[in-house]
């Protein structure tokens, strides 16, 4: 299995989003072809109701992380709950383009 | 000294902290780059770490507050977050009053 295809899985399966888009931006940095080290994760869910930010986030670093101390190496959020997915009519910002720091380590 | 002291006087020394990769001037990672422009847009001093000449710092800020990517910002001792959070709530306004508050606080106390 993919990374990609375990992140939407375990973040299908622990928050029933109403809506979850996972997007493997690796290639917007300076690692090998076909590498799963950045990935921005969209995803709206009533789990994350009553929750903030930090809480939200610290919640998917928990389900993710297995991928975290393993090849994921930046892990753009965008976290919401259905209401907060509807106003922005879903819409978030873009990543950055790689400075280079990725390759120190 | 150990290094979890050495970073909980860094965030607990100063108002605001980032931990970045590179400086702001010179920022290696565009997520820090943000973070660091966010904060720079608040026109208040902050301090910064540039984890990629602190190797000890950059192995083990992680588990400082249990937080696992770079940059981190820390206000007024407490973790605040990470890129997505900063650019958010610099967004809809809540930063720059978190770093203004947190400075004037600083400020008061010395």
């Amino acid at each position: 299995m993919t990374t990609q295809t375990s992140i939407q899985q375990k973040l299908q399966s622990a928050l029933s989003p109403v809506f979850l888009e996972v997007n493997n931006e690796s290639h917007m940095h300076d690692v090998p072809e076909g590498s799963e080290s950045h990935f921005k994760v969209v995803i709206a869910s009533r789990r994350f109701e009553g929750k903030k930010l930090l809480n939200r986030h610290r919640l998917i670093n928990k389900i993710l992380a297995d991928e975290l101390q393993g090849g994921v190496h930046a892990l753009a959020l965008h976290t919401m709950t259905p209401e907060e997915w509807l106003e922005r009519n879903g819409s978030v910002r873009d990543s950055p383009e790689c400075l280079g720091g990725s390759k120190v380590k | 000294m150990d290094v979890l002291d050495r970073i909980r006087e860094q965030v607990e020394g100063n108002p605001v902290v980032l931990y970045m990769k590179g400086t702001p001037q010179f920022p290696m990672c565009g997520f820090s780059s943000r973070a660091a422009a966010a904060l720079q847009d608040c026109a208040v001093p902050f301090s910064f770490v540039n984890v990629l000449s602190d190797p000890e710092i950059f192995e083990n800020l992680p588990r400082y507050a249990d937080w696992p990517t770079f940059p981190q910002l820390y206000i007024d001792g407490e973790l605040i977050g990470g890129c997505d959070i900063t650019l958010e709530l610099h967004a809809n306004g809540e930063l720059q009053a978190m770093v203004k508050e947190a400075a004037e606080k600083a400020g008061g106390a010395e």
